[in-house]
């Protein structure tokens, strides 16, 4: 099986896992204020680092290129509450025209 | 209906994110009908995209996709559900579906069943919709960075990261991560350096009280 779909059924399987778990047992063992805490971070030092890895390298060489100008865009958009689509796609539209110069 | 355009908009990204990805459509597809969650697939994607293992990518995905168990953990004393209507509770349960029903607790309890089901239906439409249109619609464009492609995904994470930054301390937080996975990508394999700062947010998140 090709490394492809061992990363699109596994990671299917352990997310689904996660969804279920959360019903099935007691409230108790994850209601701990450290727990709670940790897990409100860590999606916020997976999505940072992911924006850093996504926009800013080329196979493991750190890049500035035209990703970084879409990104910025990206950022006065949300600073400016932009919602989700329109961010997007001026996000887009800003690295398309600088690639394209 | 509220939440159809952003859902469809962003499931038409990570659908075209996915094949830019090498993922085929199928592949792409079932990320969407089975993973459901927008962080966790873009992430898998993006990993892989990135000449990342699949183990990278499958630990990525599968922390990001934690927080939808402390959801249901949440919501099972309010949907009280058994059985076939359990899975599908659980695998409707993500950022939107929890957020509403939570938004309509004040309401009484029927609100708030009708709040989650209402928005986990709806989103799994649009999402698995758009997914597949995306999918199609990025097989026919050929280079993606020249339709700013490229730029979308981080964009992505960006829009999710930005309404979690409230205050100093997850903003020290979201620098510090950026910062450690560039440092650690030329020496460690793809992948690696987004996992290594979940570290960072179990110290920060041990640590302080605030």
């Amino acid at each position: 099986m090709s490394q492809l779909w061992i990363a699109t059924l596994v990671s299917s399987l352990i997310c689904f896992l996660f969804k279920y778990l959360g019903y099935r047992i007691p409230e108790s063992l994850l209601n701990r204020p450290v727990i709670q805490r940790i897990n409100s971070l860590i999606p916020i030092a997976l999505l940072s680092s992911l924006v850093a890895v996504q926009g800013l390298t080329i196979e493991q060489q750190v890049v500035i290129d035209h990703r970084l100008v879409g990104l910025l865009v990206a950022a006065i958009a949300l600073s400016f509450k932009a919602n989700f689509p329109i961010m997007m796609l001026l996000a887009a539209a800003s690295s398309a025209a600088v690639y394209n110069l | 209906m509220a939440v159809a355009i952003p859902v469809g908009t962003y499931g038409a990204a990570f659908g075209a994110a996915s094949i830019a990805a090498g993922f085929s459509i199928l592949q792409t597809c079932l990320l969407s009908l089975l993973l459901f969650s927008g962080a966790s697939q873009f992430a898998v994607v993006g990993v892989m995209g990135s000449g990342g293992s699949a183990l990278s990518a499958i630990a990525t995905g599968s922390l990001l996709g934690f927080r939808n168990g402390l959801y249901g953990l949440k919501m099972a004393p309010l949907l009280k559900l058994k059985g076939f209507r359990r899975l599908i509770g659980a695998q409707l349960t993500i950022d939107e579906s929890t957020g509403v029903a939570i938004s309509q607790e004040a309401r009484g309890d029927d609100a708030a069943r009708y709040g989650f089901w209402a928005t986990g239906i709806g989103v799994y439409f649009f999402w698995n919709l758009f997914t597949l249109l995306g999918a199609l619609g990025a097989g026919a464009i050929g280079d993606p960075a020249a339709w700013g492609l490229d730029a979308v995904v981080p964009a992505a994470f960006l829009g999710l990261l930005w309404p979690r930054l409230t205050d100093n301390k997850t903003r020290l937080l979201a620098i510090s991560a950026a910062l450690l996975a560039l440092l650690l990508v030329p020496i460690v394999p793809a992948g690696v350096p987004i996992i290594a700062t979940a570290l960072l947010a179990v110290i920060f998140g041990s640590r302080a009280k605030r």
